[in-house]
């Protein structure tokens, strides 16, 4: 079975070290892995997105339109900017977490209203989060990425113990502590 | 030993365990992280050159000189550096020569789409397209067997998708490889005409030699299945992408874009009733395998633009739809908070001046609210442009060129002798953030450092702008926006070409902390918020400063018309 991951938000938010997580896992798992990732021009404060693809065989690095099992989407535009990627029986997971584009922050557009509302009503199965939240009571704001990972490896039923470990060796060892309790917190919340 | 690796890393991993002795590079998306990784590695020589022409010469020269070489560039960056290949094809090498060039079909980070396939048809020089992580390892130890072979330098082509993705790899021993003598062969390394013609011949048989030889490589092949009717041919991340979206056809995967194994793809033709091309941009392998009498269907199901995905492969089969993507407002990159370019353009824009632009993190100086470039073409052109103008203008037009201080040196400071030589009186503004922002913060002959991490000589800037007989030249503090727009006055009134360098480290490298900006009874007056800086936006009693990204920097407590904004312990 290969399971299919999306993971946006904006440049900064830490959702590199995210998807490097999910390819320690799958490493520790024993089994093929592929990560997709852009640099360069959207680190300057744009979307990004990273693709994490686990399984037996992995041939494309990249997900497709309708072929996510699970999106983890840092911040609510974000979300709704890339939920076309979800499997109809997929999970959207979304951090309540709002950023304002430029675009929204000069007023020549709207940030949208009512998207928690439209997500709930046009996505099968959403799961919001307060990411950033648990993070601070974590220790860290930085964490946000850590508590999604906990949130994730419940929703997918992934091997919780293998997953702690990962996070365990991608964070530095001052963190870890921080971490692991971000992560039990992210797995507690859903 | 296994490990999930990023290709530009299993790139820079191959070229160590191929013993490669000398890697020379310029920065570029996708590119940038071979050279990075390899200066890592122990026992091998790694450098940024100040541009991919000087990279290849480099390269070049220590293939000459016995050893193995290797230079790595995005993929504008081979127009830099094509004289060089064009003519290391026909001296050929010592110690084995391979030159990445990285391709970005979708644009994430370019300023256009070119397809770099056909500068190995037109170099003739061999191209190995990998499609991930590991094969990219093994293509680059191929490529130096294939160089030393051959008599050739040989390039590799990725693209963003298989660049920027991470796949296993297994790792291996490097080949410790004893310095090549270096024997003067002038006939081989002087190309001057009487023995360039003798060369071209040799070039020509090479040509013809690997065109045999690359049917029966290994790295091209092809996978049948049990069904007859459809075959495809395709290479790099586009045969990952096949293989999910279409798991039961007939493939031809091509490892050699450069020669085509026509012959073997020939022969997979006869044996499937539709041959159909899917590759990503030009239709250069279509057009290659029509010329030669073999019917096939490419660009009339696939577009020239863009990327493809395992969607689009299966789609362009099935007819289906695709899901669609909600409409909301873009997400578009922005100049962090703090940025020393903002208060540049800020001016520049009050000035209402024409910007000559160039490439880099102030590129953004063209996008909204600050809207003030009106050209941006390729690394170097804003002096050029800016030089045009003048001329076409007989000297009046009220432009000016902007450029980086990477860029500059790039390929910046030839425009700006031109521009002394023939007397157009230009204004050039260096941007001086003491690295190469957009790329990811790199060294470069002006920052003091290497590509190795040690300390090195610097290139003055001023030095080098009077040394190329600039009179008129004012240095200024990028943040101080008054300071600025007093020089860019003074120079736009001048006749004389003359040069601003603003200077300001980068605000992601500047680790001091300043006191941060606070609000007090603001106006709503609105000025502060045409800055297009992320820290600052409306809020229910006029704006508000998001403390965790203000920096301090202060260019907004200058443009507040009301002195509503002071630095937070006033
Ligand atoms: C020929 C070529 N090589 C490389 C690049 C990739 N690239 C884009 S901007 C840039 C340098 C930017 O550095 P600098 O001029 O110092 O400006 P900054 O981003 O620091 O503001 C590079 C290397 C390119 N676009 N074209």
């Amino acid at each position: 079975m290969t399971t299919n991951i999306l993971i946006s938000g904006v440049g900064g938010q830490g959702t590199l070290l995210a998807s490097r997580v999910l390819g320690k896992y799958a490493m520790l798992k024993n089994q093929d892995c592929k990560l997709s990732e852009i640099h360069g021009m959207s680190q300057r404060g744009g979307s990004v997105t990273t693709h994490v693809r686990i399984g037996e065989r992995i041939h494309s690095p990249v997900v497709w339109e309708g072929g996510a099992d699970i999106i983890l989407a840092f911040e609510i535009l974000e979300s709704a900017r890339v939920k076309h990627y979800l499997k109809e029986d997929g999970v959207l997971l979304v951090n309540e977490e709002v950023i304002l584009p430029m675009p929204c922050i000069t007023g020549a557009m709207q940030y949208p209203e009512n998207l928690k509302e439209q997500l709930t009503s046009s996505v099968k199965k959403v799961v919001f989060i307060r990411a950033k939240e648990l993070a601070m009571q974590a220790g860290s704001e930085k964490a946000t990425n850590i508590v999604m990972l906990g949130s994730v490896c419940k929703l997918q039923g992934l091997d919780k113990a293998v997953m702690e470990q990962a996070v365990a060796e991608c964070v530095p060892e001052k963190f870890r502590e921080l971490n692991l309790k971000a992560f039990a917190l992210g797995y507690e919340q859903v | 030993m296994k490990e999930l690796t990023l290709t530009n890393k299993a790139i820079a991993r191959g070229a160590y365990e191929a013993g490669v002795k000398v890697l020379s590079a310029y920065p570029g998306t996708p590119s940038t992280e071979i050279a990075e990784n390899f200066a890592k590695m122990s026992g091998v020589y790694a450098e940024w050159a100040p541009n991919e022409k000087v990279a290849v010469e480099v390269a070049l020269g220590a293939s000459v000189a016995g050893a193995r070489a290797m230079a790595c560039m995005k993929h504008v960056g081979l127009n830099v550096a094509a004289d060089p290949l064009f003519t290391a094809s026909y001296t050929g090498v010592n110690g084995g020569l391979v030159i990445v060039v990285a391709d970005d079909p979708g644009m994430h980070s370019s300023q256009n789409e070119q397809d770099s396939r056909y500068y190995a048809r037109s170099a003739h020089v061999p191209m190995l397209e990998p499609s991930n992580a590991s094969e990219a390892k093994e293509f680059v130890k191929l490529a130096y067997a294939w160089s030393e072979q051959f008599d050739t330098p040989v390039l590799i082509r990725e693209t963003t998708r298989v660049a920027h993705s991470h796949g296993v790899i297994e790792l291996c021993e490097r080949e410790e490889l004893p310095l090549k003598t270096y024997e003067k062969a002038s006939n081989k390394y002087v190309m001057m005409p009487a023995n360039a013609i003798k060369r071209h011949v040799v070039v020509e048989e090479r040509d013809k030699a690997l065109s045999e030889f690359v049917n029966t490589a290994d790295i091209n092949r092809a996978e049948y299945t049990s069904e007859e009717e459809i075959g495809v041919v395709c290479s790099g991340v586009v045969y990952e992408y096949v293989k999910e979206a279409l798991p039961n056809v007939n493939v031809y995967k091509v490892g050699t874009v450069y020669p085509l194994p026509l012959d073997a793809i020939k022969a997979f033709a006869k044996r499937v009733k539709k041959l159909i091309v899917i590759e990503e941009l030009e239709p250069y392998m279509e057009d290659a395998l029509k010329a030669v009498g073999v019917a096939c269907e490419g660009k009339s199901m696939f577009s020239l633009q863009g990327e493809l995905s395992v969607l689009k492969i299966a789609q362009a089969f099935s007819g289906a739809d695709a899901p669609k993507a909600e409409q909301v407002p873009p997400r578009p990159p922005v100049m962090c908070a703090g940025c020393p370019h903002r208060g540049v353009f800020y001016v520049l824009n009050k000035l209402k001046l024409t910007v000559n632009g160039d490439i880099g993190c102030y590129t953004l100086g063209a996008v909204a609210p600050l809207s003030a470039v009106d050209t941006c073409v390729c690394m170097g052109a804003s002096v050029g442009m800016a030089h045009g103008f003048k001329k076409a203008t007989d000297g009046e037009s009220k432009n000016v060129a902007v450029i980086g201080d990477s860029t500059f040196l790039h390929s910046g400071v030839t425009g700006l002798i031109n521009a002394v030589y023939n007397e157009s009186g230009i204004t050039l503004m260096i941007l001086d953030n003491s690295t190469t922002g957009m790329t990811g913060h790199q060294q470069h002959p002006a920052t003091g450092k290497n590509l190795m991490g040690e300390p090195a000589p610097i290139v003055l800037l001023d030095e080098l702008c009077k040394a190329c007989g600039v009179k008129d030249l004012q240095i200024v503090d990028a943040y101080d926006i008054n300071a600025v727009e007093t020089a860019v006055k003074k120079a736009t009134a001048s006749k004389e070409v003359s040069v601003i360098i603003a200077q300001r480290p980068c605000a992601l490298l500047d680790k001091s902390k300043k006191p941060k900006v606070a609000v007090h009874d603001c106006k709503n007056c609105g000025k502060c918020m045409k800055l297009g800086c992320p820290a600052i936006s409306r809020g229910e009693k006029g704006i508000v400063i998001d403390k965790t990204q203000c920096v301090g920097c202060e260019v907004c407590v200058a443009v507040c018309p009301f002195d509503c904004l002071k630095k937070e312990s006033e």
